[in-house]
């Protein structure tokens, strides 16, 4: 008989959960699903497939090409109106839902967590919304005249209908002389919100790189650094800006938690692009670098770790003055974080994590489990590629379950059969665990917790994961006579 | 009373099929007094403008686009009685009528045309326009059955009986296997049949064998051959139907027959549209196109 390990564990888990399905669905699905090891040479991390489409009729927990351009990456441009065109639903239920933190006066001076529509009915959908969205535009520059620009995001119909959203933006932008956008952004477009991630980026790359008017009177100093893919969810990017400041760097833009337009527009000025989230924001990572050579180097702020290590790599990128005062930032906070390890990792060490979240978690968070003692066994990326799932391979501790688009079915059998202490994952997933009886996180926007980018980050998410495993709560959901007497 | 029938006319842009379907519906109403309503079908409104002896004002779409919704309206808003001898009021000549409406929709290029016809037939049906006065609704819808909007009135519950207009020219029999298709596809569901195809001329070359044998590999009958006549422009200058223009004239009198046979008909068929390469084989049986040597394919008059 087979020795009971971890990896026979795993893929036993596999087998199971292909059985039930038809031929045609099981040859895909099994595709998308694997494991891999440190050790193991070409595992699931370098085989699994990715960023197909999702097999009709399960539950998929991607989004959509809007959800990708709006709620991420333009979303959070605090001085800009992002006005989402077509029927409501989009831009309502979209509202402010990543808390994305940024400072300002909402409605005055920034917009973030307002929703701005041009709420299509029956008639724009026949008559075209051309003239309702340019009606929009003009009302928005009466009512918020401080706004530094709009980006038009795209719903559904506007394609179908074939609105030309892009004449509006390019009429409006000479009337008003400011930043006007349109975005090609349908839900229906491509396989998850990661095509939606890449049509803004190419919004950017298109309509913001190549306004100098900001990058005119720059001064340039040689620490000025940029950080690409941080959307400051609870503040991350506040708490990973600190570092890098206490290195001695001056980071001129932050993409896009918090940010301006004006900070997407300088950003080329940038001696060094850091960037963090990689799936959704290499894209203009690569073009500033061919376009402007500003290079890139990615990093990862999740747990002290990865937190030292990433401090290095950057610090290795500028001259001996910034290296020292980069060792005595990490000698000052790893004091601090090794308090926290101290105090937490009796708690947790040994707790079993299964995380399955999107963008570039599943494999950044590994970092800052580990340093708690926790052993992550099953990783998988909502709509990650290729090299996501390669990159992974650096950051797993031991045999790992890898699940590509993984549905509702696929990953509660999973759970049943690996038997985590936790599960990190999105509230979509959150209540059917809970209701199981196991600990949950909500990895997408950090439980109304955060942030957890940084040095001091890490003790909150240590103490998040402390409550969510340790609760006294988890004593009571088994019935009184369901329970067995310990001992008896 | 016999129960409602819903037909459409479809076919081919341009082939006369407007101004056809008014003239056989005018002669329905003229000669045998049947009771009609006309549902438009296209962005252009212009099925009902024989009727009214003016385009039709006010099509649904225009006036929900004003009202704000769609629900904002009253059936009276938007359904017009024909002119003079096609009024309900008016029974000289026939007791019965032609009641026009326009579902109307977008300028060219902006919007979705197909969705303003999904919303107007739904009006209408929701507010009860196809009441128990009526003897037949007749659907008139642009060109090819392009999109799903398009399709709307073949679909479940709306017109039984597809009279295709068509001629004896290359695209206008493609377009009537195309439409054939569209009629395929929602048969077994919604239950629309193929009546029929009305050859409108153009005098081309073996124009009514041709027609005729298409019906038949469609599965279907050239129910009426409409000769050519001047007769239809001068009355279309008026902005009337032959019908009510000259009701004696031989053209008169051919509408009058396909009335006739329209009102009589019972070949109802699911069809049988063809395969490009048979279609093309039935064109080159008729002389249509020669038989085409792989050789000779794209080249000029003068080469080859």
């Amino acid at each position: 008989m087979r020795p009971e390990t971890l990896e026979n564990l795993q893929k036993d888990a596999i087998a199971e959960v292909l059985k039930i399905y038809p031929e045609k669905a099981k040859k895909n699905r099994e595709k998308h699903l694997g494991v891999d090891s440190p050790e193991g040479v070409k595992g699931a991390c370098d085989k699994t497939k990715s960023n197909k489409q999702t097999v009709p009729g399960v539950m998929s927990q991607r989004g959509c090409a809007y959800a990708g351009s709006k709620g991420v990456v333009w979303g959070p441009i605090k001085d800009m109106i992002h006005i989402s065109h077509g029927p409501i639903g989009c831009g309502q239920y979209s509202r402010a839902g990543r808390r994305n933190y940024y400072i300002g006066t909402t409605g005055i001076d920034t917009f973030v967590t307002m929703n701005f529509s041009t709420d299509f009915t029956e008639k724009d959908i026949v008559f075209g919304g051309d003239k309702k969205l340019k009606k929009a535009l003009e009302e928005i520059d009466v009512l918020f005249p401080l706004n530094n620009g709009i980006s038009i995001q795209s719903e559904c119909p506007i394609g179908l209908i074939g609105d030309d959203i892009h004449a509006v933006a390019k009429k409006h932008k000479k009337e008003s002389s400011k930043p006007t956008i349109a975005v090609s952004c349908e839900g229906f477009r491509g396989v998850s919100q990661s095509l939606g991630h890449h049509i803004a980026n190419d919004m950017i790359r298109d309509e913001v790189m190549p306004d100098a008017s900001a990058r005119k009177d720059f001064e340039s100093t040689p620490y000025d650094v940029a950080i690409i893919g941080d959307y400051n969810i609870g503040g991350d990017v506040w708490s990973s800006r600190i570092l890098l400041e206490e290195m001695g760097l001056r980071v001129i833009a932050q993409w896009s938690g918090d940010a301006t337009y004006k900070e997407l527009a300088i950003a080329p000025k940038a001696k060094l692009n850091l960037l963090h989230c990689y799936r959704s924001m290499n894209y203009i990572s690569r073009h500033m670098e061919q376009e402007f050579g500003v290079p890139w180097i990615e990093y990862n702020f999740f747990g002290p770790s990865k937190t030292t290590e990433s401090l290095r790599k950057i610090a290795a990128c500028f001259d001996d003055t910034i290296k020292a005062k980069t060792e005595e930032v990490i000698a000052k906070y790893t004091k601090m974080t090794d308090e926290v390890v101290a105090k937490y990792k009796p708690k947790l060490a040994g707790k079993t994590v299964m995380l399955y979240v999107g963008g570039l978690r599943p494999r950044h968070v590994i970092g800052a489990y580990e340093d708690l003692g926790m052993e992550i066994i099953g990783t998988g990326y909502e709509f990650g590629h290729g090299d996501d799932y390669k990159r992974t391979k650096e950051d797993i501790a031991r045999s790992t379950l890898i699940y590509d688009d993984v549905n509702e079915y696929e990953l509660e059998q999973f759970v049943k059969a690996l038997k985590p202490d936790l599960v990190a994952s999105g509230v979509k997933e959150k209540y059917v665990f809970q209701k199981m009886g196991l600990p949950f996180r909500q990895m997408h926007s950090w439980d109304y917790s955060g942030p957890y980018h940084g040095y001091d980050a890490f003790a909150i998410f240590a103490k998040d994961m402390d409550l969510a495993l340790n609760s006294p709560v988890w004593s009571h959901t088994k019935a009184p006579w369901a329970k067995t007497e310990v001992g008896a | 009373m016999s129960e409602l029938r819903q037909i459409a006319f479809y076919g081919k842009g341009g082939i006369g099929k407007s101004t056809t379907s008014q003239n056989t519906l005018a002669a329905m109403c003229h000669y045998y007094g049947k009771k009609i309503l006309i549902v438009g079908c296209d962005p252009k409104a212009d099925s009902t403008r024989l009727i009214l002896h003016e385009k039709a004002q006010n099509t649904i779409m225009q006036l929900a686009s004003e009202a704000g919704t769609v629900e904002d309206l009253e059936l009276e808003d938007v359904c017009k009685p024909g002119a003079g001898e096609f009024h309900p009021e008016d029974e000289t000549i026939t007791t019965g009528f032609i009641m026009c409406t326009e579902s109307g929709g977008p300028e060219p290029g902006v919007g979705c045309a197909g969705r303003g016809v999904i919303t107007a037939i739904n009006f209408l049906e929701e507010e009860g326009a196809y009441d128990d006065d009526l003897d037949f609704v007749s659907y008139d819808v642009l060109g090819d059955v392009v999109c799903g909007g398009f399709a709307m009135p073949i679909r479940e519950g709306k017109a039984q009986e597809i009279y295709i207009v068509m001629s004896g020219e290359m695209m206008a029999m493609y377009a009537a296997n195309n439409i054939s298709k569209g009629i395929l596809k929602y048969a077994n569901t919604g239950g629309v049949r193929l009546a029929g195809l009305i050859c409108n001329a153009r005098m081309t070359d073996k124009e009514y064998d041709l027609a005729k044998q298409l019906a038949k590999s469609l599965g279907t009958q050239m129910i009426h051959f409409v000769p050519r006549s001047n007769h239809v422009q001068r009355a279309e200058l008026r902005r009337m139907t032959v019908v009510e223009y000259s009701p004696n004239h031989d053209q008169a009198m051919e509408y009058k027959e396909l009335a006739r046979k329209i009102i009589a008909n019972d070949l109802k068929v699911i069809p049988t549209p063809l395969e490009m390469d048979d279609l093309e084989a039935l064109l080159m049986e008729f002389g249509l196109e020669d038989d085409v040597e792989e050789a000779i394919v794209g080249k000029k008059e003068g080469e080859a």
